[in-house]
């Protein structure tokens, strides 16, 4: 039935949305700490 | 991160598959619903893990009032964070789940109500969180989770009786369940705990890294010489 | 000063300014008034049809009104620095706070004896079950929004947007009560069924967030 696959995916999006947000904050504090490392 | 992290996330991520696989294929179908029941799998164990995280807010916000360690607020933060997308997964599992099975996209279902009265609490204590430039911020947020916390055994009943007065179908199954179907069920909730673990651990090292850099440059910013940017006064 | 006195004096302070401007209660009345007439266009329903939704359209009324009494409540403070001489001397929070919600209390409930007739007016409105629990129910529900209103109208005085921080952290915190009101004031204007438990959760609710407030109000206090 495609409303369980739509569920399913629905569930994975939401996940992967949010770690990938984590993902780019991360990426920006390595930024910022190589900033503070060349000071 | 730590070197065991990786590991850890690799074994989460088996485990995700294996229980993917055993709502999927192995657990057996589902007399009147059919194949769309298999939603259930992930809708419920989304629920149990938002609602665990959400009540180790509470607990968090509560050391936080009494003893003021940054240990606290963070994990209150962490917690409310990831209890939220898990409530956003259980408000969109719901409908799509609902709407094939009797037709309608919501109803005022006791479990699907409470989580929905749930996440606009915790969005909300997310958004204080946000917005709020007083520089007690950890404390008044505390203070929201303990009044949102105490609330939800009112919403609780409140809900339970207004669908007794108007009662409605009951997204989720009441009544008993087949046993292997329970095991299927116990199975992704392992792996989401553990998954949701692991998010929270992300987070938290995230956010401690945050505050660290934050306080690295406030220090800077006052240890500054006046001169270097504002030129000379002579 | 004695605790009581300090609360009553309070509150006779933001009485008699009140009175003098009646700032709150003419933008509140104009507010429901407002409300009131959009939601008879919107509606339009037939006497049987009102009675089951009025109490849902009254206490959407009255809340948005409230809400608009609420965020005014510590602007003034914050504005002459009150809260910092608060802050600093030896009076109870709790006597302030108190006076606040108090005051907004009798605000709210004199919009809703002044909009209550309006609203029998417009939608036909008789009572079919017992008529005299709805002053209990009115009261209850008022002391819900008002206690949590001021409460989290304190948590928002110094958040950037603080216009709609207060009805953002106070909407889904009420559902109970705003539930228990709306059934509550459903069932005695159809007399399909018994207010009871409404009543009782809306006691409860008061019960827990009026000691809840008075408890936490301190560390709210001291945050600003």
């Amino acid at each position: 039935m495609t409303y369980l696959y739509a569920a399913y995916i629905a569930t994975w999006l939401i996940h992967i949305g949010y770690l990938g947000r984590l993902l780019l904050r991360y990426m920006r504090l390595g930024g910022e700490i190589e900033k503070l490392r060349k000071k | 991160m730590k070197r065991v992290f990786p590991i850890l996330a690799v074994i989460t991520a088996l485990l995700l598959a294996y229980a993917a696989y055993e709502a999927l294929v192995v657990a057996p179908t589902e007399q009147t619903m059919g194949d769309v029941q298999r939603i259930f799998y992930y809708h419920v164990p989304s629920a149990w893990t938002a609602f665990i995280l959400f009540f180790i807010n509470f607990f968090a916000s509560i050391v936080y009032l009494i003893r003021r360690t940054m240990k606290a607020d963070i994990i209150a933060l962490v917690t409310a964070e990831v209890g939220v997308v898990f409530c956003t997964v259980v408000l969109v599992t719901g409908p799509i789940w609902a709407r094939p099975v009797w037709g309608i996209w919501w109803t005022w279902d006791l479990r699907l109500t409470l989580t929905l009265v749930l996440w606009l609490i915790y969005v909300s204590y997310l958004v204080l969180r946000r917005f709020s430039s007083s520089g007690q911020t950890p404390l008044l947020a505390a203070v929201l989770a303990v009044f949102g916390a105490l609330d939800v055994p009112l919403v609780y009943f409140s809900i339970w009786f207004f669908r007794t007065q108007h009662p409605q179908p009951v997204i989720g199954g009441g009544g008993s369940i087949d046993p292997r179907m329970l095991h299927v069920l116990l199975i992704n909730w392992a792996a989401f705990s553990c998954f949701a673990a692991l998010v929270c651990w992300s987070r938290y090292r995230l956010e401690v890294l945050q505050r660290e850099i934050d306080e690295t440059q406030a220090l800077e910013a006052l240890l500054e010489p006046r001169g270097s940017h504002t030129g000379s006064a002579r | 000063m004695t605790k009581t006195g300090l609360t009553r004096a309070t509150l006779m302070k933001d009485l008699r300014l009140e009175w003098r401007s009646k700032d709150a209660i003419n933008s509140m009345l104009f507010f429901s008034l407002l409300v009131v007439v959009i939601f008879s266009f919107s509606f339009d329903p037939t006497a049987e049809e009102s009675r089951h939704i009025a109490g849902g359209l009254i206490w959407v009324a009255f809340l948005f009104a409230a809400v608009v009494a609420l965020n005014q409540t510590w602007a003034r403070e914050l504005r002459n620095q009150v809260l910092d001489a608060y802050r600093v001397s030896p009076a109870p929070p709790n006597s302030l706070f108190l006076a606040k919600a108090v005051g907004n209390f009798i605000f709210v409930t004199v919009l809703e004896a002044l909009m209550t007739p309006l609203f029998i007016v417009f939608y036909n409105l008789r009572a079919l079950g017992p008529a005299y629990q709805l002053p209990i129910i009115a009261m209850l529900g008022t002391w819900a929004l008002v206690v949590n209103g001021t409460f989290f109208a304190a948590m928002s005085v110094r958040t950037r947007n603080r216009e709609i921080m207060l009805p953002l952290l106070l909407f889904p915190i009420s559902i109970p009560a705003l539930l228990a009101m709306v059934e509550a004031t459903g069932a005695i204007l159809t007399g399909d069924f018994s207010a009871r438990f409404w009543i009782v959760l809306l006691a409860a609710y008061d019960l827990l967030f009026t000691m809840a407030s008075l408890f936490l109000f301190d560390f709210v206090l001291q945050a600003e």
